[in-house]
């Protein structure tokens, strides 16, 4: 390793990196901008200034900048030299020329990086009496709010959101001090990922939108470590909250899986959390179909009496924790008890756990599907399905830039001559799929195939590397690319809801293993416990449907956190409905399942209660409660310890804490044995303290509810969990799961995060956080033989579920920004086939199947596979529709518009009006 | 609130031999976007500015997007993104010409056409726009007026040159 002199002090350091990593990694306070550990450096800010002598003769130096010098062995460095001293300060003076004093009414005041570099490099006093320069603001769409005359031109936004993220639609504009970042005209901004310009910006030049209509300061915002319930990713999350409001949502860094960055649906999609559609109080359904609001004690009183000597069934959720749902299976018994997922996603889930339980491949993190150096992709458009998984895929096709630069010499983190030098070159990435996905722009190829046709290309695909000769020259061409890769990557997953396109993906994984043991198989999960609920399942559980049949026979019919509507037919609800069972909902907000319940019991959010989910790549993580739940809220497992104590359990009796939960878990089969490793429990002391969710500088606890009680109540106290609603502890040093925010001194903005990493961009300090439970005996995947769906007829088209990042996940949508984005439910067609019908883009398309119609919009699509349609999935317009069926479609000339109702951007305007005292 | 987006259809924007042009300059070039400042000021040269619709429509052509091209058109100060008169007035303030008083003349200037800076006269024929240097400090104080080079101003020039404007506007 490298030695190098910082002002005298003798520092090893890394070979390769850069003098600004050098100084971070050592704890010293080197201020910069455009600078970022995950894009590398450019030298434009020039803030990382400091002075770097010739030779030990050389008293005087030169002025050089951290980001963009090498270390070398023996080279000498100043941070302390009163030129550096001076240049540094002179840089933020001259940003700060243009930059508005408007802290006060800023939303990044409070954890500004500019405002945390202003005070460190020691600038206090503006000179510049003249005029700032002033910018129009653009509206960029109901997520990111734009203030321009904030911007200190780092160009750190426009790198994140093109050449990061592959986003067009920002750029910038003008040159010298009119510089401008934007779009070319005002609209939403396209990318899927734009959420993180609010942390990528070193300012408040992008900020969070719904945040600023309901805005507290970070140092007021009680918060805790989360896990995104979006999809099956399982990126981390710093949730905040303040008066019992989920104020938005922050990335919480995880080395392996989601780095720093998030995608919109886990920024912008909770929401819901605060929705009036909220369930306050238990209810209790009369004949009329009314619901009466009764407090707990009586809910539960109400529901002894059901539950007295009654035959009892449940149904998990794939969306609930795994302790809610290993809760109820104990208590109804697994004879009794379905995990909630319909058959025709069951039988896909099931074949992925048995792939990932067998496989020789390696099941990999996103950070090591970000060293794939060639990618083959079967069935997913995974922006729409695992959002962060495709921003990884959009690094690793940069793998072939940096091995060109490795062999000119040239340090990875040197970003704009790499990607000068690269130009379009990029590692191979493989598209099939049955329409366009949003990494075609990415992809060395685009296939388009029916559902069936990808599988039987996939099998093709898999004989050709086991040595057979190529059915085509595209086979070839795929085979060779993969077979030649030192680390080929096949991602599939079951949102085509067809198990074949797995089994083909796993085929190839296992016949590229055979060659190459560092072969990835990825298989991405549709919902965030999908694997967990799937793990837990026993053979005897009855499928959704089958529990549909079963009701007539039980008293009473338990359903946690799952709108079982999403998953059955409507002949299938009303048969249930019918069955004259008694149905407990247990459930955080409204829905059509919770309707249909005799009684509903209100659950807590996941800000407010605690569990593990198990995301794609089985890693079990623990989510924590941001907040109490109000007065009448219980999170699930509680709900269901009580319920279960009615029944006259024996089995559950003995648990009343969540802990105990959790052994009781971990004890139930072998694979989750580790459970209660995935985070500390309860007792959990750091130097005699729990960890503190609240910032050192929390403001105004004892008066926070003066505008209700003058009376100042005692501070919520949290007997289930290591953290405490409270600002008394530390926020250092502590296991990496129980980190509620980053916070260090002189580092008040998100990029504090370096004082908890080990290393700038490295694993944090408090080690690997989530335990893998899902570990493959490497036995090889066992071949199963399943049954094509088929072509559909000449006049007639098969139907496959179209995936929108905002619109198809359940809860996000409930969000109202993501529910604006999301728009209405559509109809996707190639461009041919809309031709055929004599449709145009926004005509009506009647789509019939499975004796049900359906008005939809037409959506016209770069790629659509011969034959198919494609229908936005999990609308709640499209319910009836179901992937594979095959479908009529007619052209609709009755349709008329329904009466405009009210979007977002309508309602933040009415909050305004409305008043909030808090704001 | 939201602006729709602008529909281009190439075709109808620019012309056949605009379109011409710019696949002339598309041929020597390996990437698409190498092109782009050549196909502005194609545009340009036709029609004295480059309107959003031509924006969109090169943008389209050269397979980029508006905002990657705005970048560029935005980027240098002789691609016009604002309708321009008839001949613009490049009048330098740079150092050489700023010592030998090119404010005074730049005040005459105006005073004749009753134009600042980034203004076009009421009868469209000339906008001005200050440049950096035009590399004519040894003849100082200079402009161009179009494609021509004007050295050695002084008001005697500027009143040759403008003074009739106003009499012409009211002919």
């Amino acid at each position: 390793m490298p030695t190098i002199t910082i002002d005298g002090q003798t520092l090893e350091v890394k070979e390769g990196d850069n003098i600004l990593q050098a100084c971070l990694n050592a704890g010293l306070d080197l201020p910069y901008f455009c600078w970022h550990p995950a894009m590398g450096s450019i030298g434009s800010c020039r803030q990382c200034a400091l002075v770097q002598y010739q030779n030990p003769s050389d008293e005087r130096g030169r002025i050089v900048m951290g980001c963009m010098t090498q270390v070398t062995d023996g080279a000498r460095f100043s941070l302390d030299a009163n030129n550096a001293v001076e240049f540094r300060e002179a840089v933020v003076e001259s940003l700060m020329l243009n930059h508005p004093h408007d802290c006060p009414v800023c939303a990044e005041g409070g954890e500004c990086h500019l405002q945390d570099m202003t005070v460190m490099v020691g600038h206090r006093d503006r000179r510049y009496r003249g005029k700032k320069n002033t910018h129009r603001n653009q509206y960029l769409g109901p997520l990111i709010h734009h203030e321009m005359n904030r911007c200190i031109t780092c160009y750190r936004c426009e790198r994140f959101y093109r050449d990061y993220a592959g986003g067009t639609d920002l750029g910038a504009q003008a040159s010298r001090d009119r510089l401008y970042f934007g779009r070319q005209q005002d609209g939403v901004l396209e990318s899927e990922f734009s959420g993180n310009l609010v942390e990528v910006c070193p300012t408040g030049v992008f900020t969070d939108k719904p945040f600023l209509a309901d805005f507290s300061r970070k140092w007021d915002l009680q918060s805790a470590p989360s896990i995104c319930g979006g999809c099956g990713v399982g990126c981390n999350i710093a949730p905040g909250e303040r008066y019992g409001r989920l104020k938005r949502v922050h990335n919480r860094y995880h080395d392996d899986i989601n780095g720093y960055f998030i995608c919109d649906r886990g920024r912008f999609g909770n929401s819901y959390v605060n929705a009036d559609q909220r369930i306050d109080y238990a209810g209790i359904q009369d004949a009329d179909g009314r619901f009466t609001a009764v407090d707990q004690a009586s809910a539960l009183d109400t529901a002894g009496a059901w539950l007295k000597n009654a035959k009892i069934g449940g149904i998990g959720s794939p969306r609930a924790s795994l302790e809610a749902n290993f809760l109820l299976q104990t208590w109804v018994g697994a004879d009794q008890f379905s995990s909630g997922i319909a058959d025709i996603e069951r039988a896909t889930v099931d074949r992925q756990l048995q792939i990932l339980q067998s496989t020789r491949a390696i099941n990999p993190s996103i950070k090591q599907m970000e060293s794939a150096d060639a990618v083959l992709i079967l069935g997913e458009d995974l922006t729409h399905t695992a959002a962060r998984v495709a921003l990884a895929l959009r690094q690793a096709v940069r793998n072939k830039s940096l091995a060109m630069a490795t062999q000119m010499g040239l340090p990875s983190w040197q970003d704009a001559a790499v990607r000068n030098l690269a130009q379009d070159a990029l590692s191979p990435l493989f598209v099939v799929t049955s329409y366009a996905s949003r990494l075609d722009d990415i992809a060395q190829r685009t296939v388009t195939l029916a559902p069936d046709d990808i599988a039987e290309f996939g099998r093709h695909l898999a004989a050709r590397l086991q040595g057979e000769p190529a059915q085509s020259p595209l086979i070839e061409e795929f085979a060779s690319s993969l077979a030649a890769a030192e680390r080929p990557l096949i991602i599939s997953g079951s949102s085509m809801l067809q198990s074949n396109i797995i089994d083909a993906g796993a085929a190839i994984a296992e016949a590229l293993c055979l060659d190459n043991p560092q072969t990835m198989l990825s298989l991405t999960a549709p919902e965030s416990n999908t694997v967990g609920a799937t793990m837990l399942a026993h053979p005897n559980n009855l499928s959704l449907e089958g529990m549909v049949e079963r009701a007539v026979e039980l008293d009473v019919l338990v359903i946690l956190e799952n709108d079982v509507t999403r998953r059955l037919d409507a002949a299938s609800m009303q048969k249930l409905v019918a069955s004259g069972t008694k149905i407990i909902a247990l459930d955080v907000i409204e829905n059509a399942t919770v309707e249909r319940a005799s009684m509903v019991l209100p659950a807590a959010s996941f800000a407010e209660s605690q569990g593990t989910l198990i995301n794609h790549e089985g890693r079990a993580q623990r989510f924590f409660p941001v907040f109490p739940p109000a007065e009448q809220r219980l999170p699930s497992w509680q709900w269901l310890l009580q319920l279960a104590a009615l029944n006259g359990n024996s089995q559950l009796t003995a648990l009343t804490q969540f802990d105990q939960v959790v052994d009781a878990c971990a004890a139930s089969q072998p694979a989750f044995a580790h459970l209660n490793e995935v985070a500390p429990d309860r007792s959990f002391r750091d130097r005699g303290q729990k960890i503190p969710r609240q910032t050192h500088r929390y403001s105004g606890r004892t008066a926070i509810n003066a505008g209700v009680s003058v009376h100042e109540p005692q501070q919520p106290v949290d007997h289930e969990t290591p953290l405490a609603f409270s600002m008394e502890g530390l926020n250092r040093d502590q296991p990496s799961t129980l980190i509620p925010y980053v916070w260090s001194p002189g580092w008040n903005s998100n990029h504090a995060l370096q004082k908890f990493q080990a290393e700038v961009d490295g694993p944090l300090k408090g080690g690997q956080s989530g335990v893998r439970v899902l570990i493959s005996s490497a036995d090889g995947v066992a071949p199963q033989t399943t049954t094509p769906i088929g072509a559909a007829p000449n006049d007639r088209w098969q139907l496959v579920p179209v995936h929108r990042l905002h619109g198809s996940e359940e809860l996000s949508a409930r969000s109202d920004e993501i529910a604006e984005l999301a728009g209405d439910a559509f109809i996707a067609l190639s461009a041919e086939t809309a031709g055929q019908l004599e449709v145009a883009e926004g005509d009506r398309l009647k789509v019939i199947a499975n004796g049900d119609s359906i008005s939809l919009a037409v959506k016209i699509v770069d790629r659509m596979a011969a034959g198919c349609v494609g229908y936005s999935y999990g609308y709640a317009a499209t319910r009836g529709l179901i992937a594979g069926a095959h479908a009529d479609l007619q052209r609709d000339t009755d349709w008329r518009p329904p009466q405009p109702s009210l979007i977002a951007t309508d309602r933040q305007s009415m909050a305004v009006d409305r008043g909030n005292p808090h704001v | 609130m939201t602006q729709q987006p602008i529909q281009t259809d190439l075709n109808s924007v620019l012309s056949h031999e605009e379109i011409h042009a710019i696949d002339a300059e598309l041929s020597h070039v390996p990437y698409k976007s190498g092109a782009a400042i050549d196909a502005l000021k194609i545009v340009q040269a036709r029609r004295g500015w480059v309107s959003d619709d031509c924006l969109m429509a090169i943008a389209r052509h050269l397979d980029m997007s508006a905002e990657q091209l705005e970048g560029i058109a935005t980027f240098y100060n002789l691609i016009y993104r604002r309708p321009v008169g008839e001949k613009v007035i490049l009048f330098c303030d740079s150092v050489s010409c700023w010592i030998s008083d090119c404010d005074g003349i730049k005040a005459k200037i105006s005073q004749h056409l009753q134009i600042d800076y980034g203004e076009t006269t009421t009868d469209n024929r000339y906008t001005l726009l200050p440049v950096p240097c035009l590399g004519a400090c040894d003849r100082a104080p200079v402009m161009m007026i179009g494609d021509e080079l004007i050295t050695d101003l002084d008001d005697a020039r500027i009143e040759l040159l403008f003074g009739a404007h106003n009499e012409a506007r009211t002919d």
